[in-house]
């Protein structure tokens, strides 16, 4: 009965999200709001890998950035390619300035669509990959796996800053067209949009399979204890490296959409502050939740937007307190304020009626009891 | 605590095992642990048979856990551990789990987030495909079933492991070992800091599951170990210094003099040479 009752209300809960985010919000918003909101979801992407890897498996991925700019990088260099190819061009128009006639050769592949689409899927994901086995095997974890993320990171800002065949601290910007479609369109833009949107919902449904399955309870398991997993006859790092690639996947996801939606992905887009920034919001909400990671970094980003619109100074240090307040006094985030205001009201009411313990799909994964 | 059926109803673990020929083994042959010098465990020698219910013990610092540590590949060690023909030496500390070793530690360690149940079906699950972890659980297995009827768990099932009491805690961590399927279960102190009553269960517990298994007990509690143990091997600066049964060690002067210092200086202390009651 709970389990069917779960299952209904997972389900509502999807169809709720999507009517929002298909429905409510286009009509609500305006294109301008709209787009912005699209770049939110491309952080609350990432946001759901982070709250996997980080939440629930232990893993503080400070270095999130450096597959967020993959992403971010190979998509702009498809859409540069397409539109150079559109003006009849054989490089980029940055590239002409900086008076280079030739593509370099590792831009040539990225000409090819399918090429991209695919290396923005696979490239993250084996890098990822093989990043973890060599950290987790050694056994390189907390502070020191943090640092090590987080260094990548700088490392790779660094690079691109350094690179003009990728437009330096630049970046890549003013994209004309995806896959075809002119970006100046505002259909176009509102359909970008909504890739964003059904990409959230299935990485979410991808994240909340993982959670519920065996897999899920042994991530918690290594997260909390592992050793013991290990005397149990398992290798805590293959687990841990499944988490840490599909967030790496998502990172790289969001990035090849953040890059058409806003317009540019550059250096300032992959280093250590937005690497920091996507964990703000995921520890905001909520880290273990399933649906805290991607309230938080929506939210977060909403309100830095709001407040640095009336008062551009004054939202850093906004966002500063908030953060150390949460991690200070709500280690859970704010789905686990939640989770604890509800548990207080029930003790208060006397006999717990039978209801609500399963309660909606954003709590009812706290403590990993689900 | 129930009784426990199938095929150990009637046996009981014995001295030198209760199986015979052709039965499981464990077998530790110059087993040296070095840490830069200090020789924490030098030259020890064990045989182990299944249904045999060892106890370890010996003073502190007598290398008792850092014997169990050795085997089950925490810490480099030199010699042989052979199980039943497969050298454990040298292999991952997942990989001598996996063949059959299991071990608890002198704290606790389930996984407290998670309930009983989950808690047994990852230690039952060290060889499940892929495909079969990327899904959810579905019911519970027979061997975690019958696992949690025999530590006694089956009304707590749901509840998380944070929740247990001690001894609870260390009875699901035994109950681990049952569907891990090991056969060779070291326990590191299992009934420090129980009550009398739950030693009492704990003790009948291993003689239980002891029946089919091979079991080495490192314990500091004397009457423990002389209410359940067959057999006993006891440790002193890294050396084996007496192996028997318990009346056998109790009888040893060597014993007695690591234990009270010298042999006249009287049955206070420890009660080691008190008679068994």
């Amino acid at each position: 009965m709970r389990a069917v009752l779960g299952r209904w209300q997972t389900w509502a809960g999807f169809g709720i999200a999507a009517v929002v985010l298909f429905g409510v919000a286009p009509v609500v918003l305006s294109d301008f709001r709209l787009s912005l909101l699209g770049k939110f979801l491309c952080f609350a992407i990432v946001a759901v890998g982070i709250g996997l890897a980080w939440g629930r498996g232990g893993m503080l991925v400070l270095g999130q950035g450096v597959f967020f700019g993959l992403g971010g990088y190979m998509m702009g260099m498809h859409l540069k390619i397409a539109d150079a190819q559109i003006r009849g061009d054989d490089v980029p128009d940055f590239m002409q300035i900086a008076g280079v006639r030739e593509l370099p050769g590792y831009w040539e592949p990225f000409a090819s669509p399918a090429f991209t689409l695919l290396a923005i899927v696979l490239l993250p994901t084996a890098i990822a990959a093989a990043l973890g086995f060599g950290v987790f095997k050694r056994r390189v974890k907390g502070a020191y796996f943090a640092i090590l993320s987080q260094a990548l990171a700088a490392a790779l800002a660094i690079l691109l800053v350094g690179q003009t065949s990728t437009g330096g601290s630049n970046g890549l910007n003013r994209f004309r067209t995806f896959f075809g479609f002119t970006l100046n369109d505002p259909a176009n833009r509102r359909m970008l949009y909504f890739i964003a949107a059904g990409v959230l919902l299935l990485v979410v449904a991808v994240v909340r399979q993982l959670m519920q399955s065996r897999y899920g309870e042994l991530l918690v398991a290594v997260r909390d204890g592992e050793e013991r997993v290990r005397f149990l006859g398992y290798d805590p790092a293959n687990i841990k490296v499944v988490a840490y690639t599909v967030a790496a996947l998502f990172a790289s996801i969001a990035g090849a959409l953040f890059a058409p939606i806003v317009g540019f992905i550059a250096p300032s887009q992959v280093g250590i502050l937005p690497s920091i920034a996507f964990l703000i919001g995921v520890a905001i909400g909520g880290r273990t939740t399933l649906l805290g990671p991607v309230l938080g970094a929506i939210g977060v980003a909403w309100a830095q937007t709001l407040f640095s619109e009336r008062f551009p100074s004054e939202w850093t240090y906004a966002q500063g307190l908030l953060f150390i307040v949460v991690v200070g006094f709500f280690p859970a985030g704010l789905a686990g304020l939640g989770v604890f205001l509800k548990r207080r009201r029930k003790a208060k009411t006397e006999p717990p009626p039978e209801q609500a313990t399963d309660s909606d799909p954003d709590t009812e994964k706290v403590g990993a009891s689900s | 605590m129930t009784e426990v059926k199938a095929s150990a109803a009637g046996k009981e673990p014995i001295e030198g095992g209760n199986v015979g020929m052709g039965t499981h083994y464990l077998e530790v042959r110059g087993l040296t642990v070095d840490f830069d010098g200090f020789k924490a465990v030098s030259n020890v020698d064990l045989t182990l048979f299944q249904g045999d219910l060892r106890f370890l013990i010996g003073p502190n610092g007598a290398g008792k856990t850092t014997v169990i540590d050795a085997i089950t590949g925490l810490v480099a060690a030199s010699g042989s551990v052979n199980k039943s023909g497969v050298e454990l030496l040298g292999k991952k500390v997942h990989q001598i789990a996996r063949s059959g070793v299991g071990r608890t530690f002198q704290t606790a360690s389930v996984f407290e987030q998670l309930t009983v149940l989950q808690n047994l079906d990852i230690a039952a699950g060290a060889g499940r495909s892929a495909w079969t972890l990327l899904r959810r659980r579905n019911g519970v297995l027979p061997a975690i079933e019958q696992a949690m009827h025999t530590i006694g768990l089956t009304h707590l099932a749901d509840k998380p492991a944070g929740v247990l009491a001690h001894g609870q805690k260390q009875w699901l961590e035994i109950g681990m070992l049952l569907v891990q399927n090991a056969d060779v279960l070291l326990l590191d102190e299992p009934v420090a800091g129980m009550s009398t009553e739950e030693r009492e269960e704990t003790g009948n517990l291993l003689r239980r599951i002891g029946a089919e298994r091979t079991v080495v007990v490192v314990e500091h509690d004397m009457d423990f170990m002389r209410a359940f143990a067959t057999s006993v091997t006891v440790l002193a600066r890294g050396q084996v210094i007496a192996e028997g049964s318990v009346a056998e060690v109790q009888a040893n002067p060597k014993v007695q003099e690591v234990y009270l210092g010298t042999a006249a200086a009287g049955a206070d202390g420890i009660e080691l040479v008190e008679e068994n009651s």
